[in-house]
């Protein structure tokens, strides 16, 4: 069975449709790469799966279970948004740690304010992901102490601290320095055999090929092209893919 | 030489007449004493309506959108227009009229003027507050909003531990600003008979005929006071902006 499975999901803003009848699945432990030019709704896609913004229409289910219905979202309280965007964690372009909290604290925070177990439990498993991040070392460090390869790290075990079924990276090494991209990647290429699902946006294109089980190339808000790495790169079916991937390889 | 000693001894016998003799210096004393309460005490009613006041508002404009209607929007949509009202009205009369109203109107019956100038002073004061801090809250990133729902919290989490604890920090400068502002305010207490510092000094010119020294000294002493807590405000930024790198 699916891990996620996104029915004819459409966002638009103020007339303008961004999401047009997105439909795809990811099995459990696949990493899925998104890629496609500016604008063309791949922030807004793992926007919509966190539920930072609502899609009107379409159905979202995690592990067969609809947790997302366009058809009936009026209905749908707070809390139980709240409860079932847990089932994705996502990590952003900018990191966005809390700036006032060590990179412990940031970790325990959630889990502490949610609940997940004792505060010697919360503290044992965040220091088992700030290791697994390799990061042991800057524990009680402050965000503003670290570099931008390490706060992104930080970030991931953040996200990873509430178990989610499914981790979203928004392109996470586009705010980095090109010597730091390295370490991410590297965190998300263990995680992977960790047997995390992943969906991560991305501009690495030689990234999304080595790590990616399924590629989903985006144009104008619709799924342009979608098959696993040999397929999309080797020999793109679509016009467009083959205009974007060619466009990508002349600015490297 | 002359006439400098002829000078000294005219300021000395001045300074006698005016502060020394029937202890004269109490009013001085007293005055600042109470100008300090009434300013501390109305800082910390003005910080705490304005903290209020900043969430009502700023919440308001960031979840308005998402709120779905019923009794609880109206209910929130009638909190915001009250906090406007309340800033409007605060913020566009003279602090003066307003301890005057509170003095001689709505507490006519009261004797504590002590009392009814904090509260007074911390009304106004919360208006300025409001605004400080709401500036505060809205300019925390709202990359820290996404990442505090995206981790599960409500609203009222992500403010208390993620927003709140920033923007207060950002402000502090700001809201010791305000502290010196309102000191200078206070000095319009004695306008409902309340022997404050510039009331003391007023008190010994009426008494001793002679005007100038009263009234420099008390000038004086507000001057030491701003100064010495606009160094602390400097000590302060400097020690949050190291704290940030
Ligand atoms: N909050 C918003 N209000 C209005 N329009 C928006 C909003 N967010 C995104 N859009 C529009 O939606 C479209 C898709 O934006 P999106 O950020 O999803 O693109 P993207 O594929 O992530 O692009 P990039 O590679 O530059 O990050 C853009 O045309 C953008 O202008
Ligand atoms: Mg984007």
């Amino acid at each position: 069975m699916a891990v996620l499975e996104v029915n004819n999901l459409k966002k638009s803003f103020d007339r303008t449709e961004v999401l047009k009848d997105i439909s795809f699945s990811l099995e459990k432990g696949e990493v899925l790469s998104i890629i496609g030019s500016s604008g063309s709704g791949k922030t807004t896609l793992l926007r919509c799966l966190n539920f930072l913004e609502r899609a009107e229409k379409g159905t979202i289910a995690v592990n067969g279970k609809e947790i997302f219905n366009g058809e009936n979202l009026k209905k749908t309280p707070e809390s139980v948004i709240r409860e079932n965007r847990l089932h994705f964690g996502l990590v952003f372009q900018s990191f966005n740690l809390f700036p006032q909290y060590t990179v412990l604290q940031n970790i325990t925070l959630a889990p502490t304010l949610l609940k997940r177990g004792t505060p010697e439990e919360i503290e044992e498993k965040a220091k088992s992901l700030i290791a697994r991040v390799g990061l042991t070392e800057k524990t009680d460090f402050y965000p503003c102490q670290l570099s931008g390869g390490q706060q992104q790290r930080v970030a991931i075990a953040r996200a990873l601290a509430l178990t989610p079924d499914v981790l979203c990276f928004d392109e996470p090494t586009s705010a980095l320095d090109p010597e730091l991209t390295g370490e991410v990647l590297k965190v998300i290429r263990d995680l992977k055999n960790g047997d995390c699902t992943m969906i991560v946006v991305t501009h690495e294109m030689e990234f999304a090929k080595s790590v990616s089980d399924k590629i989903m190339f985006m144009a104008d808000g619709v799924i342009e092209e979608m098959g696993t790495p040999e397929e999309v790169f080797g020999n793109p079916k679509s016009e467009k893919t083959r205009a974007f991937l060619n466009s990508s390889l002349e600015q490297f | 030489m002359d006439s400098i000693i002829a000078w000294f001894n005219d300021f000395k016998a001045d300074f006698i007449l005016n502060f020394v003799d029937q202890q004269r210096w109490k009013f001085i004393t007293t005055g600042l004493k109470n100008t300090l309460v009434i300013t501390l005490l109305s800082l910390i009613l003005g910080v705490f309506l304005g903290i209020i006041i900043a969430i009502v508002r700023s919440s308001y404009d960031k979840t308005y959108d998402e709120m779905r209607g019923g009794v609880k929007k109206f209910l929130f949509s009638l909190a915001n227009g009250i906090c406007r009202l309340y800033l409007t009205v605060i913020r566009g009369t003279p602090v003066v009229v307003q301890l005057m109203i509170m003095y001689y109107i709505i507490f006519a019956s009261s004797r504590n003027s002590l009392m009814v100038a904090v509260i007074a002073f911390g009304i106004n004061s919360g208006a300025y507050v409001a605004e400080i801090v709401r500036s505060g809250i809205m300019s925390i990133d709202a990359g820290q909003f996404e990442a505090g729902r995206s981790l599960g919290f409500d609203y009222k989490s992500t403010m208390i531990y993620i927003v709140l604890p920033q923007a207060f920090k950002n402000v502090l400068p700001a809201l010791a600003n305000e502290f010196i502002v309102l000191l200078k305010e206070t000095s319009v207490a004695g306008y409902v008979t309340i022997r404050d510092l510039t009331m003391g000094g007023n008190i010994i010119r009426a008494a001793t005929y002679s005007a100038f020294l009263p009234l420099i000294a008390v000038a004086l002493i507000y001057l030491v006071l701003v100064i010495f807590f606009s160094k602390l405000v400097n000590i302060l930024e400097r020690r949050l902006r190291r704290s940030e790198r």
